[in-house]
């Protein structure tokens, strides 16, 4: 996800067309990504935390969570 | 005849388009995406581009603009509609054409000249061309990748609505080698392909596109 500091255009063009279709009550939209990964058991956490650091996220405008299914 | 061109933020090809209408022989208009009426045209063309910077998906956001609403009413009354490129992924995201435009399969922008192969000459678009005929236009996207249900492929193909197939090698994957389908009524066209930039030897790789704006000509004259 965009780190919240970060301005996230889309996320409003989102929001705006959520007012157009007649929602209303949604405070904001940010807009991120959503990577599923098939690994091996042996992969440690410390490595998934490596591979989104080092290759799906960009840590300098993006924050991430890892999560086992 | 009028035929609207709209303007969204981020459309690249309207000025093209608007030329290709006047090259045509019709006139012009040129609609904005915050307007609500389509100041009476007798046709309306979605032109290329990045609308809303594609985001979300191409073509998302604009599908929801003020102007669209028009455009789906008119195209309920048979008003012909035109989409190309981002247009077409309009019209897709817009529920006005069936199946939807994903990443192309080699992950590249294509940009080149490409032949196709008509499919339909029973569309608003396509009435002055001619069921295997084959026109040299660019076509110019990253995500050209038409694809659709296999139920409402086959529908599409059982009712005459593919309008256009890529001739030669399948350039991004599309299903079917399709690049262009019409609605139920024939009346609504997308195609990725730019027949807009074709229409003049000078300035394209032909004048073939030129014929699908001739062709809804025809249909109003007939």
């Amino acid at each position: 996800m965009p780190k919240p500091e970060i301005l996230d255009p889309q996320g409003q063009a989102v929001a705006r067309a959520l007012a157009r279709i007649g929602i209303a009550g949604v405070a904001g939209v940010r807009q991120g990504k959503h990577f599923e990964l098939e690994v091996d058991d042996t992969l440690d956490d410390a490595t998934l935390h490596r591979i989104a650091g080092d290759l799906l996220a960009n840590p300098v405008i993006e924050d991430w969570t890892v999560t086992r299914l | 005849m009028r035929i609207g061109v709209i303007t969204f933020p981020g459309t690249l090809d309207d000025v093209d388009a608007a030329r290709a209408v006047r090259y045509a022989g019709a006139q012009p208009v040129s609609l904005w995406h915050g307007d609500r009426d389509l100041a009476g045209v007798d046709a309306v063309v979605v032109p290329g581009g990045f609308s809303y910077g594609d985001y979300l998906r191409a073509g998302a956001i604009a599908s929801l603009a003020p102007i669209m609403t028009e455009v789906a009413a008119a195209a309920r009354r048979g008003v012909p509609v035109l989409g190309i490129c981002n247009g077409f992924q309009i019209l897709c995201e817009a529920g006005l054409l069936p199946g939807a435009l994903v990443r192309n399969d080699g992950l590249r922008f294509v940009c080149r000249d490409q032949r196709l192969r008509v499919e339909s000459a029973a569309t608003a678009w396509t009435a002055g061309l001619r069921v295997g005929q084959e026109l040299l236009v660019p076509l110019k996207s990253g995500e050209g990748r038409y694809v659709v249900d296999a139920a409402t492929r086959a529908e599409l193909a059982g009712e005459g609505r593919i309008v256009f197939r890529y001739a030669g090698a399948n350039p991004n994957g599309a299903t079917d080698a399709i690049a262009g389908v019409a609605s139920a009524d024939g009346r609504v066209v997308g195609l990725m392909p730019h027949p807009e930039h074709a229409i003049d030897p000078l300035t394209g790789p032909s004048a073939d596109g030129l014929a699908l704006f001739t062709s809804v000509l025809l249909r109003a004259a007939a």
